[in-house]
C-alpha cells in the first residue's frame, strides 16, 4: 500500500501530528507511537534513517527539535520517502516561512490540508509545491 | 489558528501542562465542555462546531479516546461553505474508520459532491473516499469515480484524486469496480502530460497489474515512455523538478509498475528501457547536496531492482553487483543499509552468488556496525548467502556476534545459526559443536526445537554418539551452565554415557555425581530428565555398582512424594523397575532412531517468512524459479513406528501416559500400541510442561498400581490426556482473568490466562527498575494453534521488549517468550498483552493486563525511627508529600492491613508511631527517571470507623508521591479491581466465557494452581 502513517513528534516524544492511512485502534496507535518514538529518538546522526519495526519500516528525518517519521511497507523505496519528507518540510516552509514546531502545533489544520494534498490512501498524489498550496490559498481567501 | 481563539488557547494550555496527569485533566475538562456544547444544538453555530471538531482531532492525536461527536464531524460535510465542509471531510477521515455507521449516513452527500460541479468539493469528497471508503462506497460510487477519471472536461486537479480514489475502491471491493476494458483507458491515462495525474495513475496501475498483468500489457510501453521522458528531462515543468531531478517519485513509481510485468517481450520497448536503465546506472554520481544525492539514488536503487527483475544480460548484472559492492562499503549509512538490503534481494537471482561471496568480509564487518538496522540487514544477507563453502565462517561469525547482540536479536540469531549449521554442516561433529556453543552462549534464546534437533541427529547417527557424549561431558565441567545444557547433556549421557566408560572421569558413578550436582539448580521440568538419566546410568553399570545404586535409589525415594506428579511417577516407576533386572534392561535400552523428517527449525523459519506481506518482491520471487533457502517437503506424519522404549526426554516434555504405556509393555498387558498415541518424536509430539495438567488422570491410573501389579487399565489412551473434546470448537474460559491478574500482582509466578485450548503462565524476576518476565504459552490440544499473536501494548512509562512468538504452537507444546521490562518513571498504568490465536476456525482474542505493576518496582525497606523521622520531616508538603482522607476502605484489622502493605513491598515499620492505631511504612522505588527513591507512608486509622482512614505519602518526586498514594488507595478500597481497568475484565476474552461448569480436569484439581506452584 505504500505509506501507512506519517508522524511528527518532538524530542520530548510529544506527537504534533499523526496521520494514519490504515485503521488502528487508539491503543494500537499509542503503543506503536511509543515504541517507534523510543527507537528513533535513541538513534544518532551517524546511523541510517531507517528503522525496522514489526511489519513496518520507519523512514525518519530530524529537523531541529522535530522528528518526521513515515511508516511504510517493507518494499517501499526508502530514499524516495526520505526525500518526500523533505519535500513536505519545504512545502510547509514555503507556506509558513521558516517553519517550526509551533507553526505545526498551532496550525494543525493547515498541516493537515497540505498533507491531504500530497498523500492520499498512502500513495503520493502531488509533488508540486504550487499545486499543493493552492487549496490552502483558496481557504485563506475565504476568510 | 486562523480565527479560532478558543482552539489556540486550548493548545497553549496543553503545551503548558507540566506532566501527563495535568494534561489528562485539561483534556477531560475540554471533552466535558465539548460534550455539553454538542448537546445544546440551538446555539451550536457552524463556526463553533468547526472549532470543537478541531479540538476533538487534537485530543485524538494526543492519544485520548474521543468516543462522541462523530455525528457532528460528519454533519459538517454537508455544510454549504467551503471552510466548514473541508474541516468536516478532513476530521472525519482522521477520526472514523470505514465501518462507522455515521459514515454510511454521509454517502449521499459525498456522492453529490463528487458528481457536482464544484471541483474543490469534488476533491474533498474524493480524498475522503480514497482514504476511508469501504465496501458501501465501492458499490455506490465506483462508476462515478471512473467517469471522472477519464473525463476530458475534468481538470488534472480532480483526476489525480479520482485515480487514487478508484484504487481504494478497487482494493476494498474488486467485484464492485468494473474494470473490463480498462486496459485501454489506463493506457490513455498514461499518455497524460500532467505529472500529478501520472503519479497517481501509476499507483492505480500497480494495483491493477498485480491483479492481472496480461490484461494491462498495453500499459507497459507507456511506462517506458514516461521513463524516457523523465530521464531525458523533456517537457518536465520546473515545479516537478526536485533538485534538478525530474520527479524522482514518478520515476520510482513507473519502474516499480514495470516490475509487476514478468518480462518485456517487445524488442524495441526492451531496448528503449535498457537505454534508460543504463543511463541511470552509469550516470548517477555522488554529489554534495544531500537531497539531490538521495533523490538520484532513490532512482538508482529502483533501477537496480528493475534490472534484477528483468534478468538482464550478464554484463549488466555484474555491473549491478559491482555497484552494490561499492555501496556496502561506503560511509554513508543510508546507502550502506540499502546496499545490503538490495544485495539480499539479489540473492534470488541465480549465478550472482559467487560475485556476492567476494564481499563476504565486508558484510561481516557490517554485522558489527553500531547501527542495529544495518546489523539486521547484514544478518539477513549472511543467512541468505550461506552455503556449504562458507557455512563454517559465517556460523562462526554469528556465534561470535551472539555474545554481544541485543536481546531482541538473539533468538533470531540463534535460530538462524542453528539452521545454517544443520543445512550446511560439512561434518556432523561440527554441527554438534555449534549447537552446544549456541546453548552455552545464549541458552535463554535457544528454543527447545534446537536442542531436540541435535538429540535427534545424535540418536540417528551412531558415529556421532561417542563424540557428542564426550562433548556433553566437557560442558558439565563448566562452573555455571545453562539449564538447557543440563537437559541436553543429561539426555546424551544417559543414552551414550556408557560409550565413554573407559575415559577418565566418565564412569557411571562419576557421571552421576557431576549431573547430580546440577540438580539443585534446575527447575522442575528438568528433574524428570535427570531421573531418567540416573535410571539409564544405573542400568548401564555392569557389573552393578551397589554404591551407585544406593545413591540413585535414595534420589528416587526422595522424589517418591514429590508434589509434581511427573517427577513422582518417574521416581516410583524407576525405583520399582530398577529392582526388576532383565525387564529393566529392555525398557531402558537405547532409544530407536527417529524417522527422517523435515527439520522443524526450517519449518519454523518458513512460518516466519510466510507472514510477510504479498509484496512486489514476493511476487517477483514467485514468478521466477528461486533458489531460496527452504525446501518444503511434505512431512511424513504417521509412518513412524511406535517405539516401545521409554522416551527419556519426555521428562522435559512429560507425556506421563506414554510413559505408563511403555512401561507396561514388558508386562505384556497392552499387546499393540494404539497408532494414535503421540510418537515419541522429540520435536513435535511430546507435551510441554503444561501437560502437568493431565497428570491428575495419570496419577489416578497409577493408583491402580500400574507397575507392581500387572494390568494397566486399557482405557488409558491418548485422548485421555486431553480434557477438551476436540470436536467441539468452543472456547471455554477457565478461571477469572481479573482475579488471576490480581493474584499475580502480589506474586511472581502463576497462570495469567487459561481457556480450553491454551494456558498462559508467567514467571517474573524483578531487579531495581528492570524486570524479566517469561510468558509460557502452552497448547493443551492435540492439534496445533495457529495464527498465534502476542502483542504488547505498553503504557508510556514502561519499556517492554517481547521476544517474537511463533505463529503456530504445535500440539501439546509450550512456547516460552521472554519479556524484558524497564520502568521509566512512576505510573500506575499497566501494560496489556493482546493475545490471539486460531483454533480450528475459531479466532480467540484476549486482552490481558500484564502484572508489571507499580509495586513490582518497590523493594521492601525497614527503617528505624532515627532513619525515618528526619526524612519524613524533610518532606515538607505538597507536591512531595500528599495527604488524603480515604473513605470506603475495606475494613481490615491493623495486623491484616500491615500484611497487605508488606505484600506489595511497602514495609511496615512497627513501633515507630506512638499511636497504636497508626501504621508507618517505607519502601524504595526504582525507575529510570527517579533512580532508587525512598518512599514513606503513614496511615492513621479510626478505630471507631474502619471504613475510613487518613493517608500521607511522601517521596522526593511529586509524580511518584501521587502515583504511590493512588496505588495504595486502590489496594485499600473495597473493590480494587475494575476501578481503572483499561481492559474490560472478561468481556473481551474468548468467545464464550464463564458461566459454564468447569471441565472435569479442572474439577479434579485446579491445574492452574498446580502450575503456578511449580513455576
Amino acid at each position: 500500500m505504500g505509506i501507512r502513517f506519517i508522524l511528527m513528534v518532538n524530542k520530548q516524544g510529544q506527537t504534533r501530528l499523526a496521520q494514519y492511512y490504515e485503521w488502528l485502534t487508539l491503543e494500537e496507535r499509542r503503543a506503536l507511537e511509543g515504541e517507534i518514538v523510543r527507537k528513533c529518538l535513541a538513534r544518532n546522526d551517524q546511523q541510517c534513517s531507517f528503522v525496522e519495526h514489526r511489519n513496518y519500516k520507519i523512514v525518519y528525518r530530524r529537523y531541529a527539535s522535530l522528528f518526521f517519521m513515515v511508516g511504510v511497507d517493507d518494499d517501499e523505496n526508502e530514499l524516495a520517502i526520505l526525500e518526500f519528507i523533505h519535500l513536505l518540510v519545504e512545502t510547509m516552509d514555503k507556506h509558513f516561512g521558516n517553519v517550526c514546531e509551533l507553526d505545526i502545533m498551532f496550525h494543525l489544520e493547515k498541516a493537515h490540508f497540505m498533507l491531504e494534498e500530497m498523500v492520499m490512501n498512502g500513495c503520493i498524489v502531488e509533488t508540486s509545491k504550487a499545486n499543493i498550496l493552492s487549496s490552502i490559498q483558496l481557504m485563506d481567501k475565504a476568510h | 489558528m486562523t480565527g479560532m481563539r478558543g482552539l489556540s488557547v486550548f493548545i497553549s494550555d496543553i503545551r503548558n501542562c507540566q506532566n501527563k496527569e495535568a494534561e489528562r485533566l485539561r483534556v477531560d475538562k475540554e471533552l466535558g465542555n465539548i460534550r455539553t456544547c454538542f448537546k445544546n444544538e440551538k446555539v451550536l453555530t457552524p463556526y463553533k462546531k468547526k472549532k470543537y471538531v478541531w479540538k476533538m482531532l487534537y485530543i485524538h492525536m494526543l492519544g485520548y479516546d474521543v468516543d462522541f461527536g462523530h455525528m457532528e464531524a460528519v454533519s459538517l460535510i454537508s455544510a454549504p461553505k467551503y471552510p466548514e465542509k473541508q474541516v468536516g471531510y478532513i476530521v472525519t477521515s482522521c477520526l472514523l474508520n470505514e465501518n462507522n455507521d455515521f459514515l454510511k449516513l454521509a454517502i449521499n452527500t459525498v456522492r453529490n459532491d463528487i458528481i457536482g460541479r464544484n471541483e474543490t468539493f469534488q476533491c474533498l469528497a474524493l480524498t475522503l473516499v480514497g482514504n476511508i471508503g469501504g465496501r458501501d462506497f465501492s458499490e455506490s460510487l465506483a462508476p462515478d469515480v471512473q467517469k471522472l477519471l477519464i473525463s476530458s472536461s475534468c481538470r488534472p486537479l480532480v483526476r489525480k484524486k479520482a485515480a487514487l480514489c478508484l484504487l481504494r475502491l478497487f482494493r476494498k471491493n474488486p467485484d464492485a469496480v468494473n474494470v473490463d476494458g480498462w486496459a485501454d483507458r489506463m493506457a490513455q491515462l498514461l499518455d497524460e502530460r500532467d505529472i500529478g495525474v501520472l503519479t497517481s495513475s501509476t499507483s492505480l496501475l500497480v494495483a491493477l497489474v498485480s491483479n492481472n498483468h496480461e490484461a494491462y500489457s498495453s500499459c507497459l510501453p507507456k511506462c517506458v515512455k514516461i521513463l524516457e521522458r523523465l530521464s531525458r528531462n523533456q517537457d518536465v515543468p520546473q515545479e516537478y523538478t526536485y533538485y534538478g531531478i525530474p520527479s524522482p517519485w514518478l520515476q520510482v513509481k513507473a519502474m516499480r509498475a514495470l516490475q509487476y510485468f514478468p518480462t518485456i517481450e517487445d524488442p524495441s520497448t526492451r531496448k528503449a528501457l535498457f537505454e534508460v536503465l543504463q543511463r541511470i546506472l552509469m550516470g548517477t554520481d555522488v554529489v554534495k547536496n544531500v537531497n539531490k544525492n538521495n533523490a538520484s539514488h532513490a532512482v538508482l536503487f529502483e533501477a537496480l531492482s528493475l534490472v534484477m527483475h528483468l534478468d538482464a544480460e550478464k554484463e549488466m548484472m555484474s555491473q549491478c553487483v559491482a555497484l552494490l559492492g561499492k555501496f556496502i562499503s561506503v560511509r554513508e549509512p543510508n546507502i550502506r543499509y540499502l546496499g545490503l538490503e538490495n544485495m539480499t534481494r539479489m540473492l534470488m537471482i541465480t549465478d550472482v552468488q559467487d560475485i556476492i561471496k567476494k564481499h563476504q568480509s565486508q558484510i561481516i564487518t557490517s554485522l558489527k556496525d553500531p547501527d542495529i538496522s544495518i546489523r539486521r540487514r547484514a544478518l539477513d544477507l549472511l543467512y541468505g548467502m550461506c552455503d556449504v563453502s562458507n557455512a563454517k565462517d559465517i556460523v562462526e561469525e554469528l556465534l561470535q556476534y551472539l555474545s554481544t547482540a541485543e536481546f531482541s536479536m538473539r533468538e533470531e540469531l540463534s535460530l538462524k545459526a542453528a539452521i545454517l549449521a544443520e543445512k550446511f554442516a560439512p561434518d556432523l561433529s561440527w554441527y554438534v559443536d555449534v549447537i552446544l556453543q549456541l546453548i552455552d552462549k545464549a541458552g535463554d534464546f535457544v528454543s527447545d526445537d534446537i536442542w531436540f534437533r541435535v538429540v535427534q541427529f545424535v540418536t540417528n547417527n551412531e558415529d556421532l554418539q561417542p563424540y557428542a557424549a564426550s562433548k556433553a561431558r566437557e560442558y558439565l565441567d563448566k562452573i555455571a551452565i545453562h539449564e538447557t545444557m543440563v537437559k541436553v547433556s543429561a539426555y546424551i549421557l544417559g543414552e551414550y554415557g556408557h560409550l565413554l566408560a573407559r575415559q577418565p572421569g566418565c564412569s557411571a558413578s562419576e557421571l552421576f555425581n557431576i549431573l547430580h550436582e546440577k540438580l539443585p539448580t534446575v527447575s522442575t521440568p528438568t528433574i524428570p530428565i535427570l531421573l531418567s538419566t540416573y535410571a539409564k546410568l544405573l542400568m548401564h553399570t555392569q557389573p552393578p555398582d551397589p554404591e551407585l545404586q544406593k545413591k540413585i535409589w535414595a534420589v528416587f525415594k526422595k522424589y517418591e512424594s514429590c508434589i509434581d506428579v511427573e517427577i513422582q511417577q518417574r521416581a516410583v516407576e524407576y525405583f520399582e523397575l530398577s529392582k526388576k533386572g532383565a525387564a529393566f534392561m529392555d525398557v531402558l535400552a537405547e532409544m530407536p532412531k527417529f524417522p527422517e523428517r523435515q527439520s522443524s527449525l526450517i519449518k519454523k523459519a518458513e512460518d516466519v517468512e510466510d507472514t510477510a506481506d504479498q509484496s512486489a518482491i514476493k511476487l517477483r520471487a514467485q514468478q521466477q524459479p528461486s533458489n531460496a533457502l527452504v525446501l518444503a517437503e511434505p512431512q511424513p506424519v504417521n509412518g513412524a513406528p511406535s517405539p516401545l522404549k521409554v522416551p527419556i526426554v519426555s521428562g522435559s516434555t512429560q507425556d506421563p501416559d506414554s510413559v505408563a504405556r511403555s512401561l507396561s509393555q514388558p508386562n505384556g498387558t497392552i499387546g499393540n500400541i494404539d497408532p494414535q498415541i503421540p510418537s515419541p518424536d522429540l520435536l513435535s509430539d511430546l507435551l510441554g510442561p503444561l501437560a502437568i495438567e493431565a497428570a491428575p488422570e495419570a496419577v489416578s491410573t497409577d493408583q491402580h498400581g500400574p507397575i507392581g501389579a500387572e494390568g494397566v487399565p486399557e482405557e488409558v489412551d491418548g485422548s485421555a490426556i486431553v480434557p477438551v473434546e476436540e470436536q467441539t470448537n468452543s472456547t471455554e474460559l477457565i478461571g477469572n482473568i481479573a482475579e488471576r491478574f490480581h493474584a499475580l500482582c502480589l506474586k511472581d509466578s502463576g497462570v495469567l490466562y487459561e481457556d480450553s485450548h491454551v494456558q498462559i503462565g508467567i514467571k517474573a524476576e524483578w531487579r531495581g527498575h528492570h524486570g524479566r518476565l517469561v510468558l509460557f504459552m502452552g497448547n493443551k490440544n492435540t492439534s496445533p494453534l495457529t495464527s498465534v499473536q502476542a502483542l504488547i501494548l505498553p503504557p508510556a512509562h514502561l519499556k517492554l521488549d517481547l521476544s517474537p512468538v511463533p505463529d503456530t504452537i504445535p500440539p501439546r507444546a509450550q512456547v516460552q517468550s521472554p519479556l524484558e521490562v524497564m520502568n521509566i518513571r512512576p505510573s500506575r498504568d499497566v501494560a496489556v498483552l493482546d493475545f490471539s490465536y486460531k483454533f480450528g476456525t475459531n479466532m480467540v482474542n484476549a486482552k490481558l493486563r500484564i502484572p508489571a505493576t507499580l509495586n513490582k518496582f518497590l523493594q521492601p525497606l525497614q527503617l528505624t525511627s532515627e532513619e525515618f523521622f528526619p526524612q519524613w520531616r524533610a518532606l515538607s508538603g505538597p507536591p512531595l508529600k500528599l495527604q488524603e482522607v480515604v473513605r470506603g476502605v475495606r475494613p481490615l484489622a491493623l495486623p491484616e492491613m500491615a500484611n497487605l502493605f508488606n505484600s506489595f513491598h511497602v514495609t511496615v515499620c512497627p513501633g515507630l508511631d506512638p499511636n497504636p492505631n497508626n501504621l508507618v511504612a517505607s519502601t524504595t522505588f526504582y525507575s529510570e527517571s527517579t533512580g532508587a527513591m525512598l518512599c514513606l507512608a503513614r496511615i492513621e486509622t479510626d478505630p471507631a470507623d474502619r471504613t475510613q482512614l487518613r493517608m500521607t505519602v511522601g517521596s522526593g518526586d511529586p509524580s511518584l508521591t501521587f502515583e504511590l498514594k493512588e496505588f495504595i488507595k486502590e489496594q485499600l478500597i473495597t473493590i480494587p479491581m475494575g476501578s481503572r481497568a483499561i481492559v474490560p475484565a472478561a468481556g473481551s476474552g474468548p468467545a464464550q466465557p464463564v458461566a459454564q461448569p468447569p471441565s472435569p480436569a479442572t474439577l479434579a484439581d485446579d491445574p492452574g494452581a498446580l502450575l503456578a506452584g511449580l513455576l
